[in-house]
């Protein structure tokens, strides 16, 4: 399925495009109403998330069979290297916003709300010490200490950034058993992780009056933690599918962008998770 | 390179008809949908900006509630923004770049039909925005909080759009950057590369590097107005200033975003009708890469007034002064390339010099702005509003029409009419005048954007600014002619129909091939 030219490779006409930008339509206009309480909101946001479930499946699973069948040259191979790297970078860039909110709140708004004008006649008596809700907000709430589960998570994660490398000397090495049982404990690792996150979130919420709503500190913690636990999401996901694609056979010692892809997203992942511990639950 | 190969052509099997379009990963048709996906957003935000002029024809309140002229304000520049400048841009990367670097098509081709198919579903959120309960968000282009938590449904479908649209730039970018750095034919290093790579492959890095730094501002937006944070609200320990900060760091790499493709069309169009090659190549390079680096340094300058330490005032005025030295190497060599040149003076050329007059006086008043004391006087005056429309109508505007008329023939195998083209440029520049430089006067008189109605000491400049704004549309529609004429037939081009010109897509034939260069040409 492709033409080439030369040592060129271009695909055939697809329609997976138009299949994902349905989707999205579906869940732009679903989302819209949803959160605004109208219609059918929510059947829309189902039918949107459905095709893009769909979606993934069919074109990633097309590129899969493509590339089993030999269909990717080196230079589409490093195509995919620049690609890949430069779509990490916009996830770095994407988390840079939140932590540029946590630092601007904490450093600049939250003292700003104690001084000057704001804290002699509109919040006296506000103590900024992080971490903080708000000057506005009555209730508190206990922060989510860091030596707890935070740290052992820490550990999990970097465990994993290991199991995934030691998969990795595996494939090169052609040891197809190293391969699957280091990618084996590297998903386990990763639902540990999502097990125990999940756990905290609970945690904090139950016991700890710990939420969203709990101003500078509540935003910050769960907008930064939960789309860190998101990312892991996804790249457990993106592990089980090379899992099934590793024990279906694919892959060659010498030709493995896919594993490779996933990987660097997974150390992307471990990367961010140490700012979180270190910036987020440490300091 | 190892090489896959099956010679048997078969293109049998392409869809044709509305499919060949959807499905297609040709980066000839899906730069041909992206100009059309855009002319169409300049038409709709066109008529945003006519209800606009409608109102400020004459002083009082005629046609529209308050609330629908914010409206109509907001979604011109949301419009006019995402909808027509940047994907322009995208639609001549994607005719130009593979042909440029001597590439058979994108690096990502099914990808890059994703990321244009991703633009119409967003452009239908922000347009039917506009008949849901409350309307389309009203908040300005900037969607500063708070205004922007308290707005109605309007709102989200505007923050949804700006998600998908953001996904869409990015794609996009990962893709151009891509091809740049890995599918140049044998040969052409990057410092041979034309100009126009050039730019845009530093236009799609800031890209990559800004575009999800406003989906996080909008997405905070978003769990303020639903999942109550308290991002933008003091009471929470939060700041509406927060929101200014993300939305700047963002905005301003954002507006280099719209000028650089800009400066790389100037550079390709200027030296084929100089007969000269461009002046100061290696200069141009750096400084359009020095204009990316400081445009993430400078974008406190949108925001003198909200409070800020006079540090902060002073380094933000500085830095943004620094800009004007890589702009105006930029400038300086454009000038050096047409001195002693046999120049002539078809479409392309006048728009390009136009744009050269016109974007370098908008730089100036650029300038004006940037020095902190001055801005304090003309913050969100029509001054303002005359800056960034001297930038962005007379500069990735009119580089964009230069762009169309240079390469028509190539994209199209005819020759446009050259006297309707004159026209239109005449009829451009004269009306792009009468309504914006007027707008100088009104800021420095203190007339505050974003009203539908002001003081009787304005109104002779503000009917002269509309009716400069009607003759501008209507202008525009004989665009329309001029294209829609060179594609059904005209005058053959032949393969280089301008004889200045020197960059690898003028040794294709005219209409250029469906696969640019089946076999990578060697540059030498």
């Amino acid at each position: 399925m492709q033409q080439a030219h030369s040592s060129y490779y271009i695909p055939q006409p697809s329609t997976w495009p138009i299949i994902g930008a349905t989707a999205l339509l579906f869940l732009g206009f679903g989302a819209a109403l949803t959160m605004n309480d109208l219609g059918a909101g929510p059947w829309l946001l189902l039918v949107g998330f459905a095709i893009l479930v769909y979606l993934l499946f069919g074109w990633f699973g097309q590129v899969a069979s493509e590339s089993e069948k030999g269909t990717y040259n080196k230079q589409v191979d490093i195509s995919f290297r620049w690609g890949m790297s430069w779509f990490i970078f916009s996830e770095v860039m994407f988390f840079a916003a939140f932590f540029g909110a946590l630092f601007y709140m904490r450093i600049l708004a939250v003292p700003d709300l104690a001084h000057g004008a704001s804290g002699e006649f509109l919040w006296p008596g506000f103590a900024p010490k992080w971490p903080v809700s708000g000057p506005g907000i009555e209730e508190t709430f206990t922060p989510m200490g860091a030596w707890g589960i935070p740290a052992i998570n820490t550990l999990i994660l970097l465990t994993s950034g290991a199991t995934v490398t030691w998969a990795h000397w595996g494939l090169i090495k052609n040891n197809r058993s190293q391969l699957i049982l280091g990618l084996i404990l590297t998903i386990a690792l990763g639902l540990v992780f999502l097990f125990l996150q999940g756990y905290e979130y609970y945690h904090a919420y139950h016991e700890l009056n710990l939420t969203l709503t709990m101003g500078a500190y509540g935003a910050t913690f769960f907008m930064l933690t939960g789309f860190h636990g998101f990312h892991v999401t996804m790249g457990t996901i993106m592990l089980i599918v090379i899992l099934g694609r590793c024990i279906a056979g694919h892959f060659k010692p010498e030709h493995h962008f896919g594993f490779e892809g996933v990987s660097w997203y997974w150390h992307f992942v471990d990367v961010v998770w140490l700012l979180l511990f270190v910036l987020v639950y440490w300091l | 390179m190892e090489a896959v190969h099956d010679h048997g052509h078969d293109h049998a099997h392409h869809p044709t008809g509305l499919m060949r379009w959807v499905t297609t990963t040709n980066h000839k048709d899906i730069g041909t949908m992206y100009l059309w996906f855009s002319f169409a957003m300049l038409l709709t935000g066109g008529l945003l900006a006519m209800g606009i002029r409608l109102e400020l024809l004459q002083p009082g309140m005629q046609y529209w509630k308050p609330e629908f002229f914010n409206q109509l304000t907001t979604m011109h520049g949301l419009i006019m923004v995402f909808g027509a400048i940047m994907p322009a841009f995208v639609g001549f990367a994607n005719w130009q770049v593979p042909m440029m670097i001597g590439a058979p098509d994108m690096a990502f081709a099914r990808m890059n039909n994703f990321s244009f198919w991703l633009l119409p579903p967003a452009a239908l959120l922000l347009v039917v925005s506009f008949f849901v309960p409350g309307g389309a968000t009203g908040a300005g282009w900037t969607l500063y909080a708070p205004l922007s938590v308290q707005q109605g449904m309007g709102m989200d479908m505007a923050i949804f759009a700006v998600h998908i649209m953001g996904a869409s730039s990015i794609m996009g970018s990962i893709n151009i950057i891509t091809t740049i750095l890995n599918m140049r034919a044998p040969g052409m290093t990057l410092m041979k590369m034309p100009l126009f790579v050039w730019t845009w492959l530093i236009t799609a890095y800031l890209l990559i590097a800004v575009m999800p730094v406003l989906a996080g501002a909008v997405t905070m937006l978003l769990t303020d107005r639903h999942f109550d944070t308290h991002f933008f609200n003091a009471a929470g320990g939060g700041d509406p200033v927060l929101y200014q900060h993300v939305f700047w760091f963002f905005g301003h790499p954002e507006v280099y975003i719209m000028i650089l493709p800009a400066f790389g069309i100037v550079s390709q169009v200027i030296p084929a009708f100089a007969r000269k090659p461009l002046f100061g190549y290696s200069s141009m390079v750096y400084a359009t890469a020095s204009i990316a680096i400081l445009s993430f340094i400078v974008w406190a300058h949108h925001m003198f007034t909200v409070g800020m330490p006079a540090a902060g005032q002073l380094f933000f005025m500085y830095a943004t002064m620094l800009i004007a030295v890589p702009t105006g190497v930029k400038v300086f060599n454009w000038i050096a390339t047409m001195w002693k040149g046999s120049m002539t003076f078809e479409t392309p050329m006048l728009f390009s010099v136009g744009f050269l007059f016109v974007f370098t006086m908008g730089g100036f008043t650029g300038l004006i702005l940037a020095i902190t004391p001055v801005d304090i006087q003309l913050q969100d005056t029509y001054y303002v509003v005359a800056h960034f429309h001297y930038v962005l109508v007379a500069g990735s505007l009119f580089a964009i029409f230069a762009g169309i008329y240079f390469w028509l023939p190539k994209w199209t195998g005819h020759m446009y009419d050259e006297t309707l083209g004159k026209v239109h440029f005449w009829l451009s520049i004269i009306f792009f005048n009468l309504t914006f430089f007027v707008m100088h006067f009104l800021g420095l008189a203190g007339m505050p954007r974003r009203i539908p109605d002001y003081a009787q000491q304005f109104a002779d400049f503000n009917l002269i600014a509309s009716l400069g704004a009607f003759g501008f549309g209507l202008t525009q529609l004989l665009f329309l002619y001029v294209v829609v004429k060179c594609i059904k037939g005209g005058e053959k081009a032949p393969a280089k129909p301008w004889e200045g010109a020197d960059s690898l897509e003028w040794t294709l034939p005219s209409p250029a091939p469906y696969h640019s260069f089946e076999t990578p040409p060697i540059v030498k």
